[in-house]
């Protein structure tokens, strides 16, 4: 009996193991790099993206100064146009949520919108307030800014008002300089950070909860499906709420730069996937590379494909937007809500499909399986 | 016949094995209880969440807010009374008692191993597993050194039937023929020292797991029952347990089962391991001869007999309950808990609902996360029981905050066992108008591919 069961056991283990080749893709015995895709999200993607953003907030700072020195059209121009080529950087940074940035909750400081304008208001007042604050996470950071430059009068000539002739001017130029000086010491911060955490990023390439890939990929599609979808394009639009809400879009006081926000964000979401260099066009190990590499094994569908076709599809939507999403919302909402439906389309493709596909452990309850 | 089975049923045998089982059930349960305890889960699974996800007909089964650790206490300090035999029926009954009601306080946290405990515990409420080597006997100044050997049997009827239903569940074309979702688990297990960059990532490798996994919980049991392979069987036991509890987060599973397999042992094996208490603790001063022999006589049993020819009958049918639904079982789960349905299924889901007021038509979305954790969020996507109650809760909150008129539909994907994702739910069907019931729940939509076998 024992022997005849180990016969049997060995018998069928020889016949599987000659008969799986028959599949053609018996040959996987080359490794995915993780290594490789740590470093390239690290060295291509995130330090350049960093890199950028400090030097953006290094001029906004410069042209505040200038503005806050003397306070006039040109100088408010300058500040503002400083404040856009940041903000669009900074759609490229949002989805790190790991390291220093974790730890300080970067992005909860840098942009979220609405932004509070009775905060804001009573921090003016007050002149008393500690920026980094959670309480003060609606009054600070770019939507912060942006009413600051665009929201406190109807008028160019209105808003330099308040920095010139009102009489707590000084209050407020205090204001501007305070948030664009905290934008750019959190963002010095994260930054020069990542010199000493780029090594341990890279190394962390365990498949737990803590692992630099999984939490990553975690931050990729949070980003995407709430930065991104939800908060771009879902909330104002109504998909959450009874009735739509324009006045919730990014950049609400300036008004017109929702669309090129969004598509910035868009882009920053298909060029991680990707793998592509933030400088350059060139391309490395990614999740796209990786969902390839496994279906090297399964013989699935091409889910990475899938997926670049579905944000082609929600950035041809965006395309057809109003530069204005309030604009779009209130003219003609339902090209909002089907730019939501599309941009659903890949929640699904990476919640679902990229998530089950890579297996990796993501932050959910730690309890047994079966 | 007749006269067989009373044969049977009055042959005696040496009862340390089944106060061994009861030893080791006892401990492990008590580890279990404070392993759960010290990793915060009481409180993460049973006091964070808003709501609960509860089974069918059982919905007044919930978390008692703080209390719940009262009873996780009473079910830990009966699992040690059990262990020592001490006020054995009482403790063994309180075991059964809490432990399964802290199984049925949410579903999102179903396993099978719970499942197990349940219905071992209930099965231990009718055995003499304290007649020996127990401080009931001690008090008592006796003890039966000689049992109904299908007091054993039982035991050993259960773990057969555990690891069998467990095999031909694997009888099915994902697990033989496509290794699914070994294919998708495994390869994910790259940061094992070793096999994670080799073996882990060899399709003829998920291949022979799965066809070993399913010839393994087939002839598990036979193994065990025959004595010239026992030992071979229970080196395999070991070795499969092990092995699976370094792929896997499967907790204490694992050595409960390789510890529970001791009771295929003869009784030499188990006066070995009660020798071996009996030296720890030698200032317990239990001797054997100290104690009358006796042989056991069941004193209920034309009662316990039936009630357990019932408990089994119901445990052989009821894992084919599914044959009575038309769709897909792995899709649809209506008759997938309970069954010894083990490691099958890699499914993932995504489910959006949406709230309608009927007579303006507006609608929103629901943020799940506000309402479920992330974990009852993942195990709500995939099951249709899940989903329909949770509309339900929707229902009550948004009616209480004033809205009239709904209706709720939910925009549903999974993806089973690496096939891309699909719709899920009819989007059409307000799922209000919809009631939990054991019938087929016609507003799931067809599963598109075919899963051949048992």
């Amino acid at each position: 009996m024992f022997k005849k069961v180990l016969v049997l056991i060995a018998f069928v283990f020889i016949a599987l193991a000659c008969s799986s080749s028959d599949d053609g893709s018996g040959n996987t015995s080359d490794n995915f790099d993780r290594t490789a895709l740590l470093t390239n999200w690290a060295d291509n993607i995130i330090v350049p993206i960093y890199d950028d953003l400090n030097t953006l907030l290094a001029d906004l700072v410069v042209k505040k100064d200038a503005f806050v020195t003397t306070p006039n059209q040109t100088t408010l121009n300058e500040f503002r146009t400083s404040w856009y080529n940041a903000y669009k950087v900074w759609q490229y940074a949002e989805m790190f949520n790991i390291g220093r940035a974790e730890e300080i909750n970067f992005a909860f400081q840098m942009n979220i919108y609405p932004t509070n304008v009775s905060d804001i208001q009573s921090n003016i007042e007050s002149q008393s307030y500690d920026l980094t604050n959670v309480n003060n996470n609606d009054a600070v950071g770019f939507p912060a800014l942006d009413y600051m430059l665009y929201g406190l009068a109807d008028d160019d000539a209105d808003i330099l008002e308040f920095y010139t002739t009102n009489t707590e001017a000084s209050k407020y130029l205090t204001y501007a300089s305070d948030l664009t000086n905290q934008m750019k010491a959190l963002t010095q911060d994260v930054t020069s950070n990542w010199s000493t955490y780029r090594q341990t990023f890279i190394n962390n390439t365990n498949n737990t909860v803590t692992g630099s890939l999984n939490k990553l990929v975690n931050d990729f599609i949070y980003y995407y499906e709430k930065g991104l979808r939800a908060n771009k394009i879902g909330i104002p639009a109504g998909n959450f709420s009874t009735t739509p809400l324009p006045e919730k879009v990014e950049g609400y006081y300036r008004n017109d730069v929702s669309k090129a926000l969004a598509t910035e964000a868009m882009g920053a979401v298909k060029d991680f996937f990707n793998g592509k260099a933030y400088t350059s066009n060139v391309t490395d190990e990614s999740l796209a590379s990786y969902l390839d590499y496994l279906n090297t094994i399964k013989n699935g569908e091409d889910l990475s494909v899938l997926i670049n076709d579905q944000f082609d599809t929600a950035q041809a939507n965006i395309d057809s937007l109003d530069d204005s999403f309030t604009n779009q919302i209130n003219s003609d909402n339902t090209k909002m809500t089907e730019t939501f439906d599309a941009l659903q389309m890949a929640v699904v493709l990476l919640k679902v499909d990229m998530l089950q596909a890579i297996n990796i452990s993501v932050d959910y309850v730690d309890a047994d399986g079966d | 016949m007749p006269n067989k089975l009373t044969t049977y049923l009055n042959i005696q045998t040496n009862a340390a094995p089944l106060s061994v089982f009861r030893i080791g059930f006892g401990i492990m349960m008590l580890a279990s209880i404070i392993r759960f305890w010290s990793y915060g889960w009481i409180e993460k699974l049973y006091l964070e969440p808003k709501f609960h996800f509860s089974y069918y007909g059982l919905e007044f089964i919930k978390p008692i807010g703080v209390y719940s650790y009262l009873i996780f206490f009473i079910c830990g300090l009966s699992a040690l009374f059990v262990a020592l035999g001490f006020k054995y029926r009482i403790a063994i009954i309180t075991f059964f008692l809490s432990f399964t009601y802290i199984e049925l306080m949410d579903k999102t946290t179903y396993l099978n191993h719970y499942y197990f405990i349940s219905v071992l515990s209930f099965l231990m409420c009718f055995l003499p597993a304290n007649t020996y080597f127990s401080i009931d006997a001690f008090i008592r100044k006796k003890q039966y050194n000689q049992i109904p050997k299908w007091t054993i049997d039982c035991i050993k009827l259960l773990l057969g039937i555990v690891y069998v239903y467990a095999g031909l569940a694997k009888i099915n074309s994902d697990w033989l023929f496509k290794a699914m979702p070994l294919k998708i688990w495994l390869p994910s297990k790259y940061d094992l020292p070793f096999i994670g960059q080799s073996l882990m990532q060899q399709e003829w490798f998920h291949i022979a797991m799965s066809w070993s996994g399913m010839l393994y919980d087939l002839t598990i049991p036979f193994l065990l029952l025959y004595k010239r392979t026992r030992i071979f069987a229970f080196v395999l036991v070991v070795f499969f347990h092990v092995f699976t509890r370094v792929l896997f987060p499967i907790g204490m599973f694992p050595y409960v089962m390789i510890v529970g397999t001791l009771i295929f042992f003869d009784y030499g094996v188990h006066e070995r391991i009660l020798n071996v208490i009996r030296g720890l603790f030698s200032f317990f001063k239990l001797k054997a001869s100290n104690l009358e022999n006796l042989s056991y006589k069941v004193s209920n049993e034309k009662i316990i007999l039936p009630i357990l020819g019932l408990f089994f009958t119901i445990q052989l049918l009821l894992p084919f309950r599914y044959v009575l639904y038309p769709n897909e079982l792995f899709w649809t789960e209506e008759g997938y808990r309970f069954s010894w349905r083990v490691m099958l299924m890699e499914k993932a889901g995504y489910a959006e609902f949406k709230i309608v007021n009927a007579e303006t038509g507006h609608s929103f979305s629901v943020n799940n996360s506000d309402f479920l954790t992330p974990f009852q969020e993942k195990q709500m996507s995939s099951q249709p029981d899940f989903i329909l109650e949770y509309a339900k809760y929707l229902e009550q909150h948004f009616l209480a905050q004033g809205h009239k008129n709904i209706e709720i539909y939910v925009d549903s994907y999974v993806a089973l066992n690496g096939r891309s994702s699909e719709r899920f739910i009819n989007p059409k069907v307000d799922l209000l108008k919809q009631t939990e019931s054991l019938k087929t729940k016609n507003w799931i939509l067809p599963f598109k591919d075919e899963i051949k076998g048992l």
